[in-house]
């Protein structure tokens, strides 16, 4: 019956191309046209109030995750449902990574670390469906989350240790005479940490995309070959969906990490 | 002139994200190396994997953006 299926849907994507074939050659989309930001409701002026899509995907994206983390634990189920045993999997799964990498006491730090993490996981997967928007692909979205986890951490770092806070800049296993040089790059790497938060998600997201369209962009080339790219998009997407987990959870443990530094700043 | 300029500074900045694919398959190579030798132990550091990946990986990104910025930008 699947396999049927599969013939079915396969002869359909290979006749559909053959008939459907454009009458010129040439890309029929553009890569980076799906990631334009346009106002919801009509209007070219796009002001920072301006619900757009990105308003919307956002907002389907915190929907999404109150579904699944309000209504699918609300029943309490000691055998639970599959949105409860998903739910507890998630909430699991980050509880662990906050304890292991950024120790026991990071764990006052956990609602917000499985906020983020819910909110990048849920906007790439939200993005991953055809004809959605990716908020995550851009620098703006994940720049605000960068620089709130950088602003919230170096506060931290502040609040809690005070003027020694600085010494996680001091590396005092160094020999002396080197420890200025040391402490210049420290300094660096420490105000590159947000750029490359962000730049690394957003970058990410924004290349696969690219790429899915730039391969859905050969069909409009090929002529009555065009089904020839589904086989390469079906492809990247399966890596597009594995990225997108990754990146989320590379976004959080990086968190963790730098959370650590701010609890533990001895070098 | 100029534009064109750009177009190969794009391509060369291109090249970048190439080099850094060479380091994450060596940040992965040697985890792998590692964990076959003490399996037991790898399953506690796929977290170190990650973030290694993930710092090799940002600079390749990095290249990425200045193409594009070429690309779509400059």
């Amino acid at each position: 019956m699947g396999k049927l299926v599969f013939y079915v849907a396969l002869a359909l994507v290979v006749v559909s191309g053959v008939l459907f074939a454009p009458e010129h050659a040439g890309l029929a989309i553009h890569p980076m046209d799906q990631f334009t930001v346009e106002a919801l409701f009509g209007g070219a002026h796009v002001a920072w109030y301006t619900p757009t899509n990105v308003t919307l995907w956002m907002f389907l994206a915190i929907g999404a995750i109150f579904v699944l983390l309000v209504l699918g634990s609300a029943n309490r189920g000691i055998v639970p449902s599959r949105a409860q045993s998903v739910a507890e999997l998630a909430y699991g799964f980050i509880y662990k990574m906050v304890e292991d990498v950024a120790g026991k006491d990071a764990v006052k730090f956990f609602p917000y670390i499985m906020t983020l993490f819910m909110f990048i996981v849920t906007a790439n997967f939200l993005g991953l469906i055809p004809m959605s928007f990716t908020t995550t692909s851009h620098f703006a979205v994940t720049g605000v989350l960068a620089v709130i986890v950088f602003v919230a951490i170096t506060v931290t770092g502040f609040v809690l240790h005070g003027a020694k806070f600085l010494g996680l800049f001091w590396v005092s296993s160094a020999p002396l005479a080197l420890r200025p040089v040391l402490a210049l790059i420290e300094v660096i790497s420490y105000f590159v940490r947000p750029v490359s938060l962000c730049i690394r998600l957003a970058g990410n997201i924004m290349a696969g995309h690219a790429v899915l369209k730039v391969f859905a962009g050969f069909a409009g080339a090929l002529g009555f070959a065009s089904f020839l790219p589904i086989f390469a998009i079906s492809a990247f997407y399966a890596l597009e969906v594995l990225v997108a987990f990754i990146q989320a959870y590379v976004f959080t443990i990086l968190t963790c990490v730098y959370l650590k530094d701010a609890l533990h700043p001895s070098h | 002139m100029e534009g064109d300029l750009a177009y190969i500074g794009a391509g060369l900045a291109g090249m970048g994200t190439g080099i850094a694919a060479l380091g994450v398959g060596n940040v992965a190579a040697n985890f792998l190396a590692g964990a076959l030798r003490n399996p037991s132990a790898a399953a506690s550091q796929t977290a170190t994997l990650f973030i290694g990946i993930a710092f090799a990986e940002a600079l390749g990104i990095f290249s990425f953006l200045v193409a594009l910025l070429l690309m779509f930008a400059v």
